[in-house]
């Protein structure tokens, strides 16, 4: 019969998927926060039941990226009574040299609990276990050594970025050099809250999507190419005699989902004008296809997770834009600000851009953005006749003819003098 | 000196350089890279323009990790990869190397210092994104690092091969309804069973405008209790989302006796083939069972193993069963299909089949 103190924890300790219990268990020989810690743990697994409350502390100057924790069970646990998170902005992309990500485990060790977490969901590096005083010392000592704290709340968040051009041919733009260029433009907006509620970019070399950003992010950044695609036909022979025809066509012809890819013998032909760039063909015969050479990027809007309204995925706002040079970024940086503008003045509380969209329609929010209607922001053109046409409808029966200000067009003095 | 406040460091800093946290040749061939291939499960030759060819070793970790093992992760990165690596966004370690012979060796130790499984790359299931669950979060009604753990151990040899998959299967998992595992080919979320309990005696702390215009169902009133301002909810309107226990931990959605894990299937972010899709009911109503969760191992099985079977290469789960058609995928796994597979919130008509495409 074992004496041990956390029965249910320690059954994760075999199998061979690593352990963190394991490595918790070592760090709390010389961090003995961390048994109280696994103590908490073991509790909840045999009650099912959290032991965390939640509230906010702030680094001075800034209004987030604390994560502020404390136990409800700090009579049995006091040295948990405080064990907050502290988000960090890693480098983008999640690289690091050996000598950075040292410097994060000697401040993890000097002010938290020796407990890092690499990385959160929104891509921040997390460092778990700070008490409130050592929360401000740890995020002092970060800041000096050229670290910034990550976003919380109705902010802007930490980016994130797949690896792009630093290590996949399949990268049509710069992600690491966007995600900093964000951040750095837009890095008081991460740290003061000052939206209706989360907004998040991720960046995504190409349509494979590494980052998630469709899904994940309010305004997910794709690359993609104009053009015709690269097409290496030694390569495309090579690989059909290496696999047969037969393999190529059920799996890289028929695949296309715009049937814009055919195999003529030993080569392969495309109808560049129809291709949507999927990345399908060029995963399948990566040394074969390769993006084409004018590349820039796919603009999307309004993607997010489950709360409230269900999820909702990004869609189209700019088909394609060059990315390349310090004028297309200022480009881009005035395109956002544009659209928080917009939607910082008329989103309610909590309110996600995406859902802001679906509140008062893509038509205007584009009026409200400066954007032109696009066919390409739509899988078709609306199947239901109930339109309100601006330019068709008669003048007001009587009287002046009285102007209905649109949603954007609402004067902003007007609610100062209700207030 | 001592008396007078401290000097505060700089603030706004930004990012982390880039350039500096880069294998020199990933800064020397920087937007130059050719094409890449698999060398075995788990190891990536990328080539660039120049000739240079950079080798990746992917390795799965628990992601959460102690500074100790991360240092041993340093001094496996210096001794084997110039001082460099990058994480994944599923929290895998890529090991950058510049020679093949530094391959094995990096592998060896790897699995005998860290004890960390190679693979995760290809046809494989990666490793499962999780959050924070029991370990530090204040809303969840399950573990999640724990679960993830004891789903790999179950999948370990998908993790480790990538030859038994007939496409990557992401799994994701979610410790409450705001999903922050995300959208996945399998996802393993929590779900509620009933509407919020408010506890009146706490709930002054709370802004209560806050909670109730966070409802998106608009559920939650204001009401008097004892006298006292509290909120009530209107139980047939509310859908067990918990919005408002986010907003305040007086309105408790969760429930230790009542609350069920569901499987979601067909999740997928990237534009590829038929773009991306989001993933939908296959089972529910599985015990919250720690610390291993059988049933949700066991579900996971019933949904592999048919996948596994008759799925066609690059198909992933979503598109395998848009092929096969819903009512094959409940016949292969055992799944019952229920009232509760329809969808009844926005845009359920949307769901419905309205043509006679039915497979008998």
């Amino acid at each position: 019969m074992s004496d041990s103190k956390t029965p249910l924890l320690d059954d994760l300790e075999k199998g061979p998927w690593p352990s963190f219990v394991s490595d918790l268990k070592q760090l709390s020989k010389k961090e003995p926060v961390v048994s109280q810690l696994l103590g908490q743990m073991e509790q909840s697994y045999k009650d099912r039941w959290n032991y965390w409350q939640g509230t906010v502390i702030n680094l001075k100057g800034y209004g987030g990226g604390v994560i502020a924790r404390y136990s409800e069970l700090q009579s049995k646990f006091p040295d948990i009574a405080e064990f907050h998170t502290i988000r960090v902005i890693p480098p983008p992309g999640w690289v690091y040299s050996t000598k950075t990500l040292r410097e994060l485990c000697d401040i993890s060790e000097k002010y938290s609990a020796g407990i890092l977490q690499l990385h959160g969901m929104t891509g921040d590096a997390l460092l778990l276990g700070s008490n409130t005083e050592k929360t401000h010392e740890a995020g002092e000592e970060l800041m000096e050594k050229g670290w910034d704290i990550g976003g919380s709340g109705g902010a802007l968040r930490t980016l994130a970025c797949c690896v792009g051009m630093a290590r996949c041919e399949m990268s049509c733009y710069d992600t690491m050099k966007t995600l900093k260029h964000l951040t750095d433009t837009f890095i008081s907006q991460l740290h003061r809250p000052e939206f209706p509620y989360k907004f998040k970019f991720k960046l995504s070399g190409c349509a494979n999507d590494c980052a998630a950003s469709v899904q994940r992010s309010d305004m997910p950044i794709i690359g993609t190419w104009r053009g015709p695609m690269r097409i290496d036909q030694a390569e495309v022979g090579k690989f059909v005699d290496a696999h047969g025809a037969d393999f190529v066509v059920e799996n890289v012809i028929s695949r296309c989902p715009t049937r814009c890819i055919s195999l003529k013998g030993r080569e392969i032909a495309v109808d560049d004008a129809n291709c949507v760039h999927c990345m399908h063909c060029l995963n399948v015969m990566h040394k074969a296809l390769r993006p084409g050479k004018d590349m820039g990027v796919t603009i999307l809007l309004g993607g997010k997770r489950t709360l409230k309204i269900g999820d909702t995925m990004g869609s189209v706002l700019i088909p394609f834009m060059k990315l390349e040079t310090e004028e297309d970024l200022n480009k881009l940086t005035e395109l956002v600000e544009r659209i928080w503008e917009f939607w910082t003045e008329h989103g309610l509380d909590h309110e996600r851009v995406g859902e802001f969209i679906d509140r008062v329609g893509l038509g205007t929010f584009l009026q409200g953005v400066g954007i032109e209607p696009d066919p390409q922001m739509v899988i078709h053109p609306r199947a239901n006749s109930y339109i309100k046409f601006e330019e068709l409808a008669p003048g007001k029966m009587a009287g002046e003819p009285k102007k209905t200000p649109s949603v954007m067009d609402k004067e902003i003095e007007t609610r100062e003098a209700a207030v | 000196m001592t008396a007078q406040a401290k000097k505060l460091a700089p603030r706004d800093n930004g990012a982390p350089e880039y350039m500096p946290n880069l294998h020199p040749l990933m800064v020397k061939n920087y937007g130059k890279w050719k094409y890449h291939e698999k060398v075995k499960p788990g190891v990536l030759k990328h080539v660039a323009e120049s000739g240079d060819a950079i080798y990746t070793v992917r390795a799965g970790s628990p992601r959460t990790l102690s500074a100790d093992t991360v240092r041993k992760i340093c001094d496996i990165a210096d001794k084997y990869c110039d001082g460099f690596l990058r994480f994944t966004s599923r929290a895998n370690l890529e090991f950058q190397v510049a020679k093949e012979a530094n391959i094995k060796p990096l592998i060896d130790e790897v699995q005998k210092t860290l004890k960390f499984p190679i693979g995760g790359t290809g046809a494989s299931i990666s490793n499962i994104t999780h959050t924070q669950g029991w370990m530090h979060c204040n809303l969840p009604g399950t573990d999640a690092a724990g679960s993830v753990k004891a789903m790999m151990d179950d999948l370990f040899e998908e993790f480790v091969n990538d030859d038994k998959l007939p496409a990557r299967v992401k799994i994701t998992t979610s410790c409450c309804q705001i999903n922050c595992g995300g959208q996945g080919d399998i996802a393993v979320n929590i779900q509620h069973h009933h509407p919020p309990k408010i506890k009146h005696e706490g709930i002054g702390i709370c802004e209560h405008p806050k909670v109730v215009a966070i409802c998106p169902v608009a559920a939650i009133r204001p009401a008097f209790v004892n006298g006292k301002p509290t909120l009530e909810v209107v139980d047939e309107k509310c859908m067990y989302c918990g919005a408002c226990h986010g907003q305040c931990p007086n309105m408790e959605i969760r429930d230790s006796q009542t609350d069920t894990l569901a499987i979601w299937v067909g999740g997928k972010a990237s534009s590829t083939r038929g773009g991306p899709a989001f993933m939908k009911l296959a089972t529910f109503g599985i015990p919250n069972n720690p610390p291993r969760w059988p049933e949700v191992s066991g579900a996971l099985k019933k949904i592999l193993e048919p996948y596994k079977k008759t799925a066609k290469p690059y198909e992933r789960i979503g598109e395998w069963i848009d092929r096969i058609g819903w009512k094959k995928f409940f016949e292969v796994t055992g799944f019952p299909f229920t009232k509760y597979h329809i969808d009844d919130f926005r845009f359920a008509r949307t769901t419905f089949n309205t043509s006679t495409h039915v497979r008998l």
